[in-house]
């Protein structure tokens, strides 16, 4: 028997493939496999064992990159599940989500305008709260309700924040040079 | 983690068999040679007891080379075979290099890396840098008495990947075997970490003589992991002798020196420098080609004046590395001062004030590095030890990328990912009967091709030809734990690989390599032959420890066939080593490599295994 480079990487940290997940146990997880497949651990071993560790630790550092932070987790979940999230095709959102998008935006745009570093960190802390809230409800359709095609949605949302969050810190740091 | 110390596959092979390790700090103002003796990590010392050498390489018209603060003496009588901060000259044009215009040096720039004409011809970066890894690995060969394992040789954190290479090409030239190259703030973490028995989150900032790195670190049960890094390639102590010696011309009124002139003013100012770390005022006295005689006097508060333009520089690299580990100065535990610049008090003041803590500076900042060095060297070479029971996650510092349409930049590996890192992405041709196709990579974080770093143009070969568009060639990314990318692509509809050709922007060609070690060789009138013989002799019997090692702990994986084509292959290769003919022991190494492939995958497994059994243990513990 011999274990998978390509088998998933909840199987890879002897994780449930849940999306609420145990943070320690997998930073635990990843720091004793690479504890054992670094290129570290075969700098004074043939070429032929350097290539494999070199293999495996980079495995194991997108394994730990996948699970760690929960959207690019919840993407990977929707993947193994054979759902087809459509990030980059499927666009269509609730006029809802649209109008609540479009307020976020003229915010962030008039603080980056006047200038005010303030009023855009404030809108980073509010924003971060709000994705927070959009993750639980996530966590519940993935693990409680196994609601995929929602999950789904609710992942394309998030991602619109999460461009949103990504607009905010550039304009921050553009105020700063 | 004491459930992880079964069958450990990087401990020492044999309890009683020491490697001869070494960390070397390749500076740009000087260099230092370091190794664990007893357990103890030293920098090794010359005669008088100095640990550094100055990173100056001066070539003499009889042929002859000089290295350190022989070669520093000529610094102003012989300025343009007199070669000082090369470091900054690695994998860089000569339109990367700040104030050519007041450097002594006659250029070649004949595109690419630059290069020195001296008074024995010209000279690239890489091969003058290996003139000082040469003096270091001849003074630890003679202090510790033995034929060097490996090295590991430090580089600053933000160094591109040309950089980097260019220091790997160096080593080469210097005929060490380089066991990692390492990055100089994580280096200081690891000899103040295991020092202190620290755990935390820590900030490293690290100003040498022509570079500045910031990294965060958190350190956790035996775990140093780069949570993110940042800096500046091209700043260091010497920009603030720069400015002291730019200070000294204006205030002295002194037209364009000569060259011999610039040379001792700068020193000069260097030492002004040294000085005002612990006065309150500095002289600057020197006399002239003219005949004219300088004599100035520096206070320490017009020295921060002048340089405060400089620290600035450091302030913005703090903040993004923060922002990019996600967090604020005070989740901070503790600041790691390294590098001589760092003993500057102003630099000290500034960094306090942004960390809102007085920086650690209990370790010589001078030496920190390469003792950081040292003890990587020495469990890398195979000494580990169960105590030795940590490791080193670190990360590549600039984003990869890929020049695509309209001469924009699309990032392929982003910055700070945690290395080993690979990235497939898919192409297709688009002419009936494409075999080749071409890619630019970019190293940087702006979005125009032209504003990052161009690093290697990729030609793959080799393609089948098929209709336009149906090919599906799949090109691989890998950067390894050096930082270094290589790629490799693949057709996935014929499975066929493509050979991939790599032009390197900045760097030196396979074949320039080659014949830099033939000139090398020649030069020390040595058996090229008889070199070629002893490398190969010394990697086979490499490979015949590591096998007999592994088959002593893991020999009942295999069965009694398997095992018996292993130990085939070992007793030929034992037999070919005795021999002279280096290209027949290359081939009996390759032999028992491919043997020893499925063994070698299934001792790994079976270590996974082994860590995924500790951890459930662990849950249940909890």
């Amino acid at each position: 028997m011999s274990i998978d480079l390509q088998q998933d990487f909840f199987a890879l940290f002897g994780l449930p493939r849940r999306f609420r997940l145990d943070e320690a146990a997998l930073e635990m997880a990843y720091h004793d496999l690479q504890g054992r497949v670094h290129p570290d651990r075969f700098a004074h071993l043939p070429d032929s064992d350097k290539r494999r560790s070199m293999q495996w630790a980079t495995q194991v550092n997108e394994g730990f990159r996948t699970l760690r932070k929960p959207l690019p987790r919840a993407i990977y979940l929707l993947e193994l599940a054979g759902v087809d999230a459509g990030l980059h095709t499927n666009t269509a959102m609730s006029s809802g989500f649209l109008m609540e998008q479009m307020e976020w935006r003229e915010a962030v745009e008039e603080a980056r305008s006047a200038g005010e570093s303030e009023e855009l960190t404030q809108l980073h802390t509010r924003l971060r709260q709000h994705a927070r809230e959009v993750f639980d409800e996530l966590a519940q359709q993935f693990d409680e309700q196994q609601d995929y095609v929602a999950a789904a949605e609710t992942v394309r949302r998030l991602m619109f924040m999460e461009k949103l969050q990504h607009e905010i810190d550039d304009a921050l740091e553009a105020l700063e040079t | 983690m004491a459930l992880l110390h079964i069958a450990e596959p990087g401990q020492s092979t044999e309890p009683h068999k020491h490697r001869l390790a070494v960390g070397i700090d390749l500076g740009t103002t000087n260099s230092l040679v370091a190794t664990v003796r007893n357990g103890i990590a030293v920098c090794l010392v010359d005669e008088a007891g100095r640990a550094m050498v100055p990173s100056i390489v001066r070539y003499h018209p009889d042929g002859t080379i000089e290295v350190g603060r022989s070669a520093a003496a000529a610094h102003a009588t012989d300025p343009r075979n007199t070669i000082m901060s090369v470091k900054r000259f690695m994998g860089r044009g000569l339109n990367d290099v700040a104030h050519v215009e007041s450097m002594p040096y006659d250029f070649v720039d004949a595109g690419g890396m630059l290069r020195l004409r001296t008074v024995q011809g010209v000279k690239t970066p890489v091969e003058i840098s290996a003139e000082i890894l040469r003096v270091l690995a001849a003074r630890a060969e003679a202090s510790l008495g033995g034929e060097l394992t490996g090295a590991v040789i430090t580089v600053p954190a933000y160094f591109d990947d040309a950089q980097r290479q260019a220091t790997k090409d160096a080593a080469k030239l210097a005929g060490l075997n380089v066991l990692r190259l390492l990055n100089e703030p994580t280096a200081a973490a690891v000899a103040y970490g295991l020092d202190n028995a620290s755990e935390g989150v820590y900030a490293v900032y690290d100003l040498g003589g022509g570079t500045f790195d910031l990294s965060i670190l958190k350190l956790s049960r035996g775990i140093f992991e780069v949570l993110a890094t940042n800096g500046d390639a091209a700043l260091g102590g010497d920009d603030f002798d720069h400015r002291l010696f730019c200070w000294v011309l204006d205030k002295a009124k002194i037209a364009p020196p000569t060259s011999e002139d610039a040379r001792r003013l700068l020193m000069k100012a260097r030492e002004a420098k040294e000085l005002l770390t612990a006065s309150e005022e500095a002289p600057i006295k020197a006399g002239l080609a003219t005949g004219e005689q300088v004599n100035l006097s520096v206070t320490r508060d017009e020295f921060a004046q002048m340089t405060q333009h400089l620290i600035q520089k450091t302030v913005a690299p703090m903040r993004k590395v923060l922002r990019d580990a996600g967090l604020a100065p005070e989740d901070i535990k503790g600041v790691v001062m390294v590098g001589g610049a760092t003993r500057m008090p102003h630099i000290q003041r500034a960094v306090a004030e942004f960390f809102g803590q007085e920086p650690l500076t209990n370790l010589d900042p001078d030496k920190v590095v390469a003792l950081g060095a040292a003890i990587q060297a020495n469990v890398l070479a195979g000494n580990r030890k169960e105590e030795d029971d940590w490791l080193l996650l670190d990360v590549i510092p600039l984003s990869l990328g890929l020049e695509t349409m309209g001469g924009l930049t699309e990032k392929v590996v982003p910055r700070n990912s945690t290395l080993p890192i690979a990235r497939a992405q898919e192409f297709t041709t688009f002419k009936d009967g494409q075999t080749a196709m071409a890619f630019h990579v970019v190293q940087g974080e702006r979005e125009l091709v032209s504003d990052c770093r161009s690093l290697a143009r990729f030609e793959l070969r080799g393609i089948p030809p098929m209709a336009a568009g149906a090919a599906r060639i799949r090109v691989t990314f890998q950067v390894d734990a050096d930082g270094l990318l290589s790629v490799s692509a693949r057709e996935m509809s014929s499975g066929v690989a493509a050979s991939v050709l790599v032009k390197p922007t900045y760097g030196l060609t396979d074949d320039e390599i080659t014949g830099m070690l033939r000139e090398g060789v020649d030069r020390a009138s040595d058996d090229m032959h008889a070199r070629a013989v002893r490398e190969q002799q010394v990697e086979a019997d490499r490979v015949i420890e590591a096998t007999t090692h592994a088959l002593e702990q893991d020999g009942d994986l295999l069965n009694a066939d398997e095992r018996a084509g292993i130990d085939a292959a070992i007793a030929e290769l034992r037999r070919l080593v005795s021999g002279d003919d280096p290209r027949a022991i290359k081939k009996g190494i390759d032999a028992l490599s491919r043997v020893t492939d499925e063994f070698a995958a299934r001792r790994m497994d079976k270590s996974i295994r082994t860590a995924l059994a500790g951890q459930k243990v662990d849950e249940i513990q909890v």
